[in-house]
């Protein structure tokens, strides 16, 4: 039951991301689908006892090949997969609980929040660092071998 | 090759850069797209210059360059869409630069936006969906919506008419701290904390973060600093006026 609430709601506030940053309508589903495997991954390796870091870095990683995977499919830009569908992972938790901490005074347990901020945004940038490099190796493969210059 | 050709060749490359730009595609796309359609259309050593506030296109052999700044940033990224399919079309000789010149233009101004309400529902649904799978309990679900909607509602307001960048997220987090702790203390909702974590996602400026590591990435330092530092201060004008919620409030 667990399981398939985190499906649907992740699904469901994919979507409605999407529609604030004004996605075109036929990449709606796709983009829910994404945003969906993208958290679904994180979820799974977090409660598999998986460190924190590790799992948002595989849940971007995720994120990444679906977005190159739908963008090639539907011909659209990368991105309008990756930007709603990043919005689940980021690490608004730990940043609001280091600001409540350190309004109260505890500024030690609140840097121990903030360094997990740090951490998981550091992580959800490797993923999309190497997403970013299958990209270019997708791209020069098919530039220069697939269809080779004149 | 005659001179008004030229003009149109440059004007249409610098026409695409700038919609791409404000619409929120990344430096990489940008370059990519105003080069593929110079070379299609006949200019064979372009070279642009694109940052996150202006677009520089030039060219040696035609001796002209254009500049055009990128003020006004609107999230559309069906625009981005549109101005790819269009260089694509042009690319496979589909359609003239004439044409691709008016498909611009049209996409400039006829691009469809969600309607305002559309958006509000949205950005409840944001909130209270993020809310519930980042362990908030049930019983916060409608006031969640409720909070998360107004908190968009103000900003998106506040940008569209009083033109102001930060302050509008400081605003609408600040609104969004208060209702979450006097809807707590009047008995009205239970978990302040993941009420207010639910609340602000839809304010978070994820088109920020993600073009601001893929610019890095590809080697645009300076737009990637420059977005990453747009991102920095929204979260922290976020967690300003919720800190400030807090200090009057709580």
């Amino acid at each position: 039951m667990t399981i398939l609430i985190n499906m649907l709601f992740s699904f469901i506030s994919t979507v409605t991301f999407s529609v604030l940053t004004n996605i075109p309508r036929r990449a709606f589903i796709a983009s829910g689908i994404t945003g969906m495997v993208g958290w679904m991954t994180f979820w799974f390796c977090k409660n598999s006892g998986i460190s924190l870091g590790f799992a948002n870095f595989l849940g971007a990683f995720m994120i990444g090949m679906m977005s190159i995977f739908f963008s090639r499919k539907m011909r659209m830009p990368v991105t309008i997969f990756n930007i709603p569908s990043l919005v689940p992972l980021v690490p608004g938790g730990p940043a609001y609980m280091a600001l409540r901490q350190m309004i109260q005074g505890n500024v030690t347990s609140g840097l121990d929040n903030l360094i997990i901020v740090l951490i998981t945004s550091g992580a959800i940038a490797i993923g999309f660092m190497i997403t970013g490099l299958v990209e270019t190796i997708l791209r020069t493969l098919r530039q220069n071998i697939v269809r080779p210059r004149q | 090759m005659e001179e008004t050709d030229q003009l149109l060749i440059l004007r249409t490359c610098l026409i695409a850069g700038k919609i791409m730009m404000e619409s929120g595609s990344e430096v990489y796309r940008v370059e990519d797209t105003i080069k593929r359609i110079a070379k299609n259309a006949g200019i064979e050593d372009i070279e642009a210059y694109v940052t996150a506030t202006g677009v520089i296109i030039g060219s040696p052999t035609i001796k002209s360059s254009q500049i055009v700044q990128v003020t006004d940033q609107s999230i559309n990224l069906e625009k981005v869409a549109a101005v790819n399919r269009g260089s694509r079309l042009f690319a496979e000789g589909e359609i003239t630069l004439h044409e691709l010149y008016l498909l611009l233009k049209k996409a400039e101004n006829e691009t469809p936006d969600f309607p305002f309400w559309w958006k509000l529902i949205a950005s409840g649904f944001v909130s209270a969906t993020l809310m519930i799978i980042l362990d908030g309990v049930w019983f916060d679900f409608i006031q969640t919506f409720f909070i998360g909607m107004i908190g968009y509602g103000i900003r998106s307001i506040i940008k569209e008419k009083l033109h102001l960048n930060f302050l509008n997220d400081f605003l609408a987090a600040f609104v969004m701290g208060a209702a979450a702790i006097l809807m707590v203390r009047a008995g009205m909702a239970r978990d302040i904390n993941h009420i207010i974590i639910g609340a602000v996602m839809p304010l978070v400026p994820g088109l920020a973060i993600t073009n601001s590591f893929r610019d890095i990435f590809t080697g645009h330092l300076v737009s990637g600093m420059a977005r990453g530092i747009e991102a920095l201060f929204i979260a922290g004008s976020i967690g300003g006026g919720i800190a400030v919620a807090f200090n009057l409030f709580f």
